[in-house]
């Protein structure tokens, strides 16, 4: 494979995997929006992606793969095996000739609860995202976070406040919904939340049950509860009636003191679905590839340090945006 | 430290000031009294001197967390903080239970005279018994720099709730020349003391932007109006033949600026001025870089005193014979002020800042635009009746600034943020056009809002031409108005000029880089 101005591209087969320029097949690993774009003719993702790239890409024609299948391109082998990233996440293995590269997409190691945990698959080449692929990320194992989250929400109660979370509309809201103790209070959701979760439920995943933030839903009700949002409805109208509230942000770049002080938020909790620097390093090193091409994030400093470590390393331009502070995800309205 | 760490959790969780002063009141609760004295000391700038150079701290820090040193160096650059960056890197530990603030204190400032083998070795066994937090807080009291988000004001708040004593004298006793080594907390906070000593400034009264239609003061026969000197605020002290030049900053500046010391001529009087602090030559008031050279010379010779004589234009007197005036109505205290300027021998580098005829609002308004050839910003506006107050309040004073001067630039450059803006590029540099070539003339990196930031952001990563370090230079495309205060000659700077309070005032994303101002534009202003 290598990575051209519209992709990740496999010539042999001609098909790209999350191409961001419009092309005639696509191999699309998750439904994020940097990931799965507009104007492909057709696009082929796990089953589980692809209600939500159908709703999000109105009219997109989606084939579905389960994981694990094989399918033949021009003698070509693809398979979609669990990234671990967010639910129907995959790493996209292809084979030709008794040479095996995986496209990863985004990924993380440790099991969420929800998503499918990653599947190591072996390889030649790996292609590996660096959205926190510096020694200063390291996650603290996620039932110290939700207990911390735990906290901070009967604290919140206690003092007659709404707790007023923000995490993206896929993935990170699914993991806290399924992850805060519910014993607590009731979730709410945003409009752009609550359509991703039905998504999911039609397909037969259990997502706890949650409630719909509508209108006429009182803010005296909301107090002593839990409210999901985007981040994109903090500074909104809809968010601003939500009060009082406490206001945290769930985002691996909350490590920094610098984005936790970020005004308008009263917590920050380093939460991530993308793999931190240990996670990085241990899953490359699993997969026992002897090339690395490093994608979107802290690509050269990634790429040399994997060079250091005797990899074949190199660095590719995409224009993947990974964990984003300020969530540029389209909210999707009710 | 358990309590201190405590307390800096709460302090930076939050951007309430209610909520910091709250955690302050439960700190000064509990905490032991040396421990109180140091987090006063640190949340005023008041730290021992650096015991242990940043460059052995990066090389120990980079050993211990098996990270090589230009990985470190990366991580530096993300996190903008050694400190943090440090604190993040070294392996987990768990938080600390047996020493006090006071003791991690002293066990740096021991350091100091220790072999490097030897502070290794303590800075080690230091990180290794400290939580994330704490090893933070550690690293920041070793580098200085703690900063925090906290103002004087809010301690002194904290301070005068926990003690019942108001805050004026608390923000008077908290001034000054005190050492956290040896001074306790009751001789600190408690005493009322006759000699206290005779450096102390009063807490500068600081007055707000207006912000409405200038007619909404009222009368104008209630109000008197200056000129809004471009200087260093600043109290002049002369007490007991000793003088005292503090800056608005509180630091003590007489070193820098000899001239002052005549005043000790001046026998058997006392009094305290507050003025702006200005360099004056025969050609008049000069640029306020002029000044800023001079502040960062501690011992200038002959020459610089001869070629760029300091001078004190005073606006109020807040302290005379002893007797505390600022409860006084402004126009008295102008009177006496007027009334001590009568005895001063003509070569006291003093002069009072004159009060502006007016008898309409429409007329200050029209004395206002001849602000910048009389080489001020513009006015400021004191109520006739108004007392002396501390800090910054609303009512009484008022400044009124000219519009600043705006051009449109191109960025070329762009640099990660500092601090919470590490993830974005929100430092840029911005050029005019000279000819076909752009020549960078500004830095600026506020006025943004943070969507605006990420934008650019993600233009940035998609337009990078080369990189420098940190620097990212980039596609000549997006267009900025740019604010600023002053504009002056420098030969420090490529395109010839430097301003005073850059920022970003917009962006012009209606506009193409060929429409951006010219060289010639930004001389004309000069």
């Amino acid at each position: 494979m290598t990575i051209t101005d519209k992709g990740i591209y496999c010539a042999e087969a001609n098909v790209y995997i999350d191409p961001w320029k419009p092309v005639d097949k696509a191999l699309i690993t998750h439904a994020h929006s940097d990931h799965a774009r507009w104007g492909h003719k057709q696009y082929i993702s796990q089953h589980s992606s692809v209600p939500i790239i159908r709703h999000r890409l109105k009219g997109a024609n989606v084939r579905g793969v389960k994981f694990g299948e094989k399918i033949n391109i021009n003698g070509v082998q693809f398979s979609f095996h669990p990234a671990g990233h967010i639910i129907g996440s995959a790493q996209i293995r292809v084979e030709h000739k008794g040479r095996v590269e995986v496209a990863s997409g985004d990924y993380k190691l440790e099991a969420d609860g929800i998503s499918e945990e990653i599947e190591i698959v072996k390889c030649h080449h790996f292609i590996t995202e660096s959205t926190f692929g510096l020694p200063i990320f390291r996650w603290r194992p996620q039932s110290e976070v939700f207990s911390d989250i735990n906290e901070w929400w009967k604290k919140n109660k206690e003092e007659g406040k709404i707790s007023f979370i923000t995490a993206y509309a896929l993935g990170k809201a699914q993991r806290l919904i399924q992850n805060v103790d519910s014993k607590i209070g009731t979730i709410y959701t945003h409009g752009s939340i609550e359509i991703v979760n039905n998504l999911f439920r039609d397909q037969g995943i259990n997502i706890p049950t949650t409630r719909h933030l509508t209108s006429e839903i009182s803010q005296k009700q909301l107090i002593g509860n839990l409210v999901i949002a985007p981040s994109s409805a903090l500074g909104s109208s809809w968010g601003k009636k939500i009060k009082p509230a406490s206001i945290a942000i769930t985002s691996g770049w909350m490590t920094m003191r610098g984005n936790r002080r970020r005004r308008g938020a009263d917590r920050g909790f380093i939460l991530s679905d993308h793999a931190d620097w240990d996670g990085l390093n241990k899953v490359i090193d699993a997969t026992g590839a002897s090339e690395v091409t490093v994608t979107h994030g802290y690509t050269e400093a990634f790429a040399r340090h994997l060079s250091e470590r005797g990899f074949k390393a190199y660095t590719a331009t995409t224009e993947y945006t990974g964990e984003q502070l300020i969530e540029n995800e389209t909210p999707v309205e009710a | 430290m358990k309590l201190f760490t405590e307390l800096f959790r709460k302090i930076d969780g939050t951007t309430s000031t209610t909520a910091k002063t709250k955690a302050l009141v439960q700190f000064f609760e509990k905490a032991e009294d040396r421990d109180k004295i140091w987090a006063i000391a640190l949340f005023t700038h008041k730290r021992p001197k650096r015991s242990v150079s940043t460059g052995l701290l990066r090389t120990w820090a980079a050993k211990e967390a098996s990270v090589s040193d230009w990985l470190f160096d990366e991580c530096y650059q993300m996190v903008g903080d050694l400190a943090e960056t440090i604190a993040l890197l070294l392996p987990i530990g768990s938080a600390d239970k047996k020493n006090t603030l006071d003791q991690w204190v002293r066990y740096i400032d021991d350091l100091r005279d220790q072999t490097e083998e030897l502070k290794e070795k303590s800075v080690l066994t230091a990180w290794r018994s400290l939580g994330q937090e704490e090893r933070f807080l550690f690293n920041k009291i070793i580098t200085g720099g703690f900063r925090m988000g906290v103002s004087d004001r809010t301690i002194t708040k904290a301070l005068s709730k926990n003690l019942s004593i108001n805050e004026n004298t608390i923000a008077h006793r908290l001034m000054g020349n005190w050492d956290p080594f040896t001074v306790s907390f009751s001789e600190l906070l408690l005493e009322a003391n006759e000699n206290e000593s005779n450096s102390k400034p009063y807490p500068f009264y600081l007055a707000y932007a207006l912000d409405k239609e200038i007619d909404l003061l009222g009368t104008p026969e209630d109000w008197m109006a200056e000129w809004k000197w471009d200087g260093i605020r600043s109290q002049l002290i002369l007490r007991n033949q000793e003088v005292f030049l503090w800056s608005r900053g509180q630091e003590l500046i007489n070193q820098s600026f000899p001239e002052f010391e005549i005043l000790k001529e001046f026998e058997g009087s006392s009094f305290v001025i507050d003025g702006e602090l200005i360099v004056r030559t025969e050609d008049g008031i000069q640029d306020f870089n002029v000044l800023q050279k001079r502040l960062g010379r501690k011992k200038p010779g002959k020459k610089t005193l001869k070629d760029h004589p300091a001078h004190i234009i005073a606006y109020d007197l807040l302290e005379l014979e002893g007797e505390d005036l600022r409860h006084l109505p402004q126009g008295e205290r102008r009177i006496k002020l007027e009334k001590l300027f009568t005895a001063f021998p003509e070569q006291f580098p003093l002069s009072i800042s004159p009060l502006l005829n007016f008898k309409s609002w429409e007329e200050l308004a029209e004395l206002r635009s001849m602000a910048r050839e009389k080489k001020s910003e513009g006015l400021m506006l004191k109520s006739v009746e108004g007392t002396y107050k501390t800090s910054r309040k609303k009512g009484d004073w008022w400044k009124w600034k000219l519009d600043p001067y705006t051009i449109d630039a191109v960025m070329i450059y762009a640099q990660r943020g500092h601090g919470r803006r590490t993830s974005l590029f929100t430092d840029f540099t911005f050029a005019v056009w000279k000819g076909d070539q752009l020549v960078p003339f500004t830095k600026a990196y506020t006025g943004l809002t943070d969507v605006e930031f990420q934008e650019i952001t993600r233009f940035v990563k998609k337009n990078t031409l080369e990189r420098f370090g940190p620097v990212s230079s980039v596609k000549a495309e997006l267009v900025f108005e740019i604010a600023f205060e002053g504009i002056a000659k420098s030969k420090r700077h490529k395109s010839g000029v430097a301003l005073r309070f850059p920022r970003i005032k917009r962006w012009r994303k209606d506009k193409q880089a060929s429409e951006a101002n010219k060289i010639e534009d930004l001389m004309f202003l000069l």
